[in-house]
């Protein structure tokens, strides 16, 4: 045994039933990390021991998958994680202007933490799969889309009342207000023109946005027109 | 046109995700039928005969692909890639999204052709609520007897495992997406051995995209032949085209192939935003080479596309109007690259580097002529001459923009901030 037991029963019990999908036990290391960072919001040192431990492999082993993928921190950060993408198709729909934005109103650059330790913000080129949706950004575990400044000012505000998402993990997390200007959304897309929708009937698609809540799936959204930024 | 509504003829419906109302409208009737009708072996024919190709960027006949496991080597894997992460592309979201049981059915069409009793879906992390509601939705298949042991009766027993990566675009690079399977960092493996014969564990694997899957339960119970009918010859089916950029209705779009690059801008996307002229477009996602207005009459055919100089890719279309700056795309694309790059061969990792501290200086005008004539260098080193396509692929559109806008490339040297937009903000400048 290395180190002090950090994780808790519930976390253990998520990597053993992570091991037990896979034909091979090393196979369950992600979703193990996965459940690590649920618990503590990042990776700290001891936990990753213990599920190397746990997965009959070797620390660095663990740490060496840790540090590769950019998802995993490795260091505690704030209470939200905020990242917005400045890829191409966001960029050519105002992404800067919307990361700009973040960085007055947040007050800190890029990479960092805000005072109070509510944010950590990021303006990434990772494409994060929402460009014809664009400019976006995503909060914790949820995008935002068809961003303007105004819209982000009330996702912040929003988003600052709620727990972080490793201090809700054992509870349901609270549905998000329609307030900030249309809630976290999910390829929220027009695949049709606004012309050959009032030909046939407007083709709806859930908003999907909580899995796992009937209400959610029972609730669905007509396609908006196209809202362009800028 | 309108649209040619195949994978996204039910979307809209409402409660769509939900089992009872996907078997309303016909789900599963694929698998079914399936089952009824065909050998594995039988299977592998029709969609051969389909002409389906890859939906995920490469291209390459799905059946042909498939006839390259070696017989009686047992157990085999299917890996579902739903790793999307190429710039430009969100149809395998959308399609998760709208039609999870869709993704459902034909992974596990595919796995009765392939006699796979275990297939994985490995779905890029930031896709959240997609691998929640992919979670959901196979247990609720798996409760009405399609997903687990003797389905639908039959001998055939297959289970679906969601497997969630963590933030890295290689890992849609297949042999990096096993890797990442096995509990590694998602680096690629060197090829041959092909995954079909030497994949996941070791074992014969195929790894086969969202939209690519998707496709299956139509050609089961529409017919090989059938298929191959919609589209062109060499490029059959629909594809679902991501359209982003300046464009007035960006979004996914569903068009059969062969269709005109033109009417998918014009119709479907209304056009350029603004009442502005096109300057440059990609076609397939940030790897893809640029096309100039010139080429908005080719067709969307793969070949065709190739033959321009360019490639459908992933079906991602980004749009860029007179405004844009194409140092600055470049710049953008190239730090994607640079960010994304494994590390593992040394013209992939410091390749992207040299490239993107080039065109940062060139964009915010500092760089000099002599500096600049150093790019075609720089990519002359890595492309082709990488472990994987990334490394490739980091050049293909900066080389392709420079031959078509040299003069603009030109006039960044030494100009003291960019010609066409100023000084950038530095907020978004990324680290």
């Amino acid at each position: 045994m290395t180190g002090t037991v950090v994780l808790q029963a519930t976390t253990r019990a998520a990597i053993e039933r992570a091991r037990s999908r896979y034909p091979h036990p090393r196979s369950a290391v992600l979703p193990a990390l996965w459940a690590v960072q649920e618990q503590f919001g990042y990776l700290p040192g001891e936990a990753l021991s213990e599920v190397a431990e746990l997965l009959g492999l070797v620390p660095g082993e663990v740490e060496a998958v840790a540090t590769f993928y950019s998802m995993y921190f490795t260091r505690p950060l704030g209470r939200h994680q905020i990242a917005v993408c400045v890829n191409v198709a966001c960029a050519l729909r105002g992404a800067d202007e919307i990361a700009a934005h973040l960085e007055r109103r947040l007050g800190c650059p890029s990479g960092s933490t805000t005072a109070d330790g509510s944010f950590t913000w990021q303006a990434t080129i990772e494409c994060l799969g929402a460009c014809g949706y664009a400019p976006m950004m995503q909060v914790d575990h949820y995008f935002y889309e068809r961003l303007t400044p105004e819209k982000v000012d009330a996702i912040l505000e929003q988003v600052a009342q709620q727990p972080a998402p490793w201090e809700s993990s054992r509870a349901p997390e609270p549905a998000p207000s329609s307030a900030a200007g249309g809630g976290p959304t999910s390829a929220d897309s027009p695949t049709v023109s606004p012309a050959s929708a009032a030909e046939s009937a407007p083709r709806q698609r859930p908003r999907a946005t909580r899995p796992g809540s009937a209400a959610a799936a029972r609730r669905s959204r007509r396609r908006r027109p196209d809202t362009r930024s800028t | 046109m309108a649209e040619y509504r195949l994978l996204t003829k039910d979307i809209g419906t409402e409660g769509l995700e939900t089992l009872p109302v996907y078997e309303r409208v016909g789900g599963y009737q694929g698998l079914r039928e399936a089952l009824r009708r065909f050998t594995p072996d039988e299977l592998v024919e029709e969609v051969k005969r389909s002409g389906l190709r890859g939906r995920g960027g490469a291209g390459f006949p799905t059946g042909q692909k498939w006839s390259f496991l070696p017989k009686d080597v047992f157990p085999r894997y299917l890996c579902v890639n739903a790793d999307e992460s190429e710039p430009g592309c969100f149809k395998d979201r959308y399609l998760i999204d709208c039609n999870p049981h869709q993704l459902i059915e034909g992974t596990l069409i595919a796995a009765y052709a392939l006699q796979v009793r275990t297939a994985f879906i490995y779905i890029r992390g930031e896709y959240h609520q997609q691998r929640l509601l992919l979670e959901r939705c196979i247990d609720e298949a798996r409760r009405r007897g399609y997903v687990g042991e003797s389905i639908l009766g039959s001998e055939f027993s297959c289970d679906i495992v969601v497997h969630r990566g963590a933030g890295a675009y290689i890992c849609g690079e297949e042999t990096a997406l096993l890797d990442s399977l096995e509990g590694y960092r998602g680096q690629p493996r060197l090829k041959p051995p092909f995954p079909a014969v030497r994949g996941l564990y070791g074992k014969p694997t195929v790894v086969n995209n969202v939209e690519t899957l998707s496709n299956l339960p139509h050609i089961v119970l529409r017919g090989g032949t059938w298929f191959a009918s919609v589209g062109t010859e060499r490029s059959t089916g629909t594809r679902l085209w991501c359209c982003s950029g300046h464009i007035e209705r960006p979004g996914v779009y569903e068009l059969e192939l062969g269709r005109p690059i033109r009417e998918l801008l014009e119709e479907h996307c209304g056009g350029v935003w603004k009442g502005r002229r096109l300057k440059a477009f990609q076609p397939g996602g940030g790897s893809m080479q640029v096309l100039l207005p010139e080429h908005l009459d080719l067709p969307l055919d793969m070949d065709e596309v190739a033959r321009a100089g360019s490639s459908l890719g992933a079906g991602a279309f980004v749009f860029m109007d007179e405004t844009t700056c194409m140092v600055d795309v470049s710049r953008r694309l190239v730090e994607f690259y640079h960010h994304e790059s494994c590390g593992k061969c040394v013209p992939c990792r410091e390749g992207t580097y040299f490239e993107a501290n080039l065109l940062r200086r060139l964009e915010a005008g500092q760089a000099t002529r002599a500096e600049l004539e150093t790019l075609a260098d720089i990519c002359d080193n890595m492309n082709g001459k990488c472990f994987c396509p990334l490394g490739d692929t980091a050049t293909w559109f900066v080389m392709s923009a420079y031959r078509a806008f040299s003069d603009e490339f030109a006039a960044h040297c030494g100009a003291g901030s960019c010609p066409l937009r100023g000084a950038p903000l530095a907020a978004a400048r990324v680290a």
